[in-house]
């Protein structure tokens, strides 16, 4: 990739806007708003703050790549993939337990796929490639500072930490990330609210790829994804591992103030996992390639920032886009399909010569009308429920402890009835029955 | 769970002195960083010293902040991940300012 080394020079006067847009960041959300505008004719610079496209960025994780299909068609054929996910699993744990309900698909690894696992300094960079060759211009190494306002105290652009870095635009797209400082400084996102952010630590662990198919039941090119719940010793989250060509990728997910209050470091609970009966023999031999951490935004639809303003959007992990809603886990498409929509709406914003709020004001009411923001409409209690304290710390010793007493042979006691048996566990984890029809009830109302 | 000791055979056991496996060292060495001169994130420590909780020692991922034996807290911003959590579990107004290193420089994930 072409690695630009000079801000370009803003135009003939300081007061003009030197681009239709500035984004900021160039990961998936901002390489998608890009391409998007450059698509569609539009002067876009693409500021990165890192070397390169993804080196700030860490995920688990797996990418959907339904929502490339419009603008990439046939994407599975360039994109760079590691694995194609054919197994997904979740598991629930106990410190010596676990359950999984384990669903395989071979239609998942045929074309067009369902998910894929990708690291991300490949992934960002091939979308930001995309980008470029549609006409963006990408400017790496580059800090956005702080916005320019006009004496209006309109955003007309931002400050760099190059000389002479000022980039003047219509709109800035505010795409840098999970602690995107350029929302806060715009007064749309609160400062630190850490009871809507997650810490995700991860180790990417080398490991043979043929090692990794034996152990896994995976053939070439296919991936398996393992959720976990109950392997955090209480502190709201949970457990993933996902399947790389000749990685492997295991960590945890970890409510913040969860994580403050336990005095836990975190590595201590990767150590955790790696050293559980259920995984352990997975890992056998593996060794460490690359430690990573990086923040969630995973309060949901009621954590959002106000997306809009005059002179900008906010996209991607900085709008809170990462769906976590138990179940389903998922980021690197919701930042893609808000990005698309930044774009979309910045154009129309410019052709209508009106770059205020109202005239951007399109951009929520398209992300309302697809995925992005009806998934999390529809999700919005889910974050709350996932993180609660009898899903986290009672339920799945007590659903281990349900199985265990189904399947525990205590001849010549006689077996118990599932009622005595359900009774009995549940009371053993302080659960009442009628908490747990209450909970099933309240699961379906979520998930419903 | 017990955070003692590592399953026989997994290959986790624990040598002499490390921490089930690999030394924090270690781990942290798997990580490239490119340092500014510019420290990123700055501690006031005399804030620091009225905080009874200290989230950010235990919280922060690359265990970058350290307490001192006068109360105060202890901070090195080379080997930053610039993940956010210190700012976030930080809750004494002015303890912790936090911004991105230097175009170019910082933590470069390459497995992410």
């Amino acid at each position: 990739m072409g690695k630009a080394d000079v801000v370009p020079t803003p135009g003939v006067s300081s007061d003009t806007p030197a681009f239709d847009a500035v984004v900021v960041g160039a990961g998936p959300a901002g390489s998608a708003t890009a391409l998007a505008l450059a698509r569609a004719g539009r002067s876009v610079v693409l500021v990165e703050r890192g070397p390169f496209p993804g080196s700030k960025n860490v995920y688990g994780g797996v990418v959907y790549g339904r929502v490339l299909d419009e603008v990439v068609p046939g994407w599975w054929n360039e994109v760079p993939v590691e694995r194609w996910v054919v197994r997904r699993s979740t598991m629930m744990m106990t410190g010596t337990q676990s359950l999984a309900v384990d669903y395989r698909s071979a239609a998942w690894g045929e074309a067009p796929y369902n998910g894929m696992t990708t690291v991300r300094s490949r992934f960002d960079n091939w979308l930001a490639t995309k980008a470029v060759e549609a006409g963006a211009q990408l400017v790496t190494s580059t800090v956005a500072t702080g916005l320019l306002r006009d004496g209006h105290g309109r955003i007309v652009g931002v400050r760099t930490d190059r000389d002479q870095g000022e980039l003047r635009a219509n709109v800035v797209v505010a795409c840098d990330g999970v602690n995107s400082l350029l929302a806060k400084e715009a007064g749309l996102m609160a400062p630190a609210e850490a009871s809507h952010h997650t810490l995700g630590v991860k180790e990417v662990l080398d490991l043979p790829g043929h090692v990794i198919d034996e152990r896994f039941g995976l053939r070439r090119d296919e991936g398996v994804d393992i959720e976990m719940l109950g392997c955090t010793r209480g502190i709201p989250g949970g457990g993933f591992l996902y399947t790389n060509s000749d990685t492997v990728s295991l960590g945890v997910v970890l409510s913040l103030p969860h994580l403050a209050e336990a005095k836990v470091r975190p590595e201590e609970l990767i150590a955790d996992l790696k050293n559980h009966p259920s995984v352990a023999p997975y890992l056998r031999g593996a060794t460490l390639r690359e430690y990573a951490a990086h923040l969630i935004p995973e309060g949901g639809y009621d954590t959002m920032p106000t997306m809009v303003t005059d002179g900008m959007l906010v996209a991607g992990d900085a709008a809170a886009m990462t769906l976590a809603a138990g179940l389903w886990l998922e980021g690197v498409n919701f930042a893609i399909g808000s990005g698309l929509a930044a774009g979309r709406a910045v154009d129309r914003a410019i052709a209508a010569g009106d770059c205020s709020a109202k005239g951007l004001a399109s951009y929520r009411s398209d992300l309302e009308g697809q995925f992005v923001l009806a998934d999390h409409k529809r999700f919005r209690k889910a974050p709350a429920l996932v993180l609660s304290e009898r899903i986290q710390q009672r339920y799945p010793g007590l659903i281990c402890d349900l199985v265990d007493g189904m399947f525990t042979v205590t001849n010549p006691v006689p077996k118990p009835g599932g009622v005595r048996l359900t009774r009995s566990v549940a009371a053993k984890h302080g659960v009442k029955l009628r908490q747990l029809a209450a909970d099933t009830v309240r699961a379906l109302r979520v998930f419903g | 769970m017990s955070a003692a000791g590592g399953v026989p055979g997994s290959g986790h056991e624990v040598p002499g002195g490390t921490w089930r496996g690999i030394s924090f060292e270690d781990r942290m060495s798997t990580v490239e960083f490119r340092v500014g001169e510019r420290a990123h994130i700055t501690v006031d420590s005399d804030v620091c010293r009225s905080c009874t909780t200290k989230a950010c020692v235990t919280a922060c991922p690359a265990n970058l902040f350290a307490p001192t034996s006068e109360g105060g807290i202890l901070f090195n911003y080379e080997e930053c991940f610039e993940c956010g959590t210190c700012y976030m579990v930080c809750n004494h107004e002015g303890a912790i300012t936090w911004t991105y290193p230097d175009g170019g420089l910082g933590v470069v994930f390459h497995h992410g």
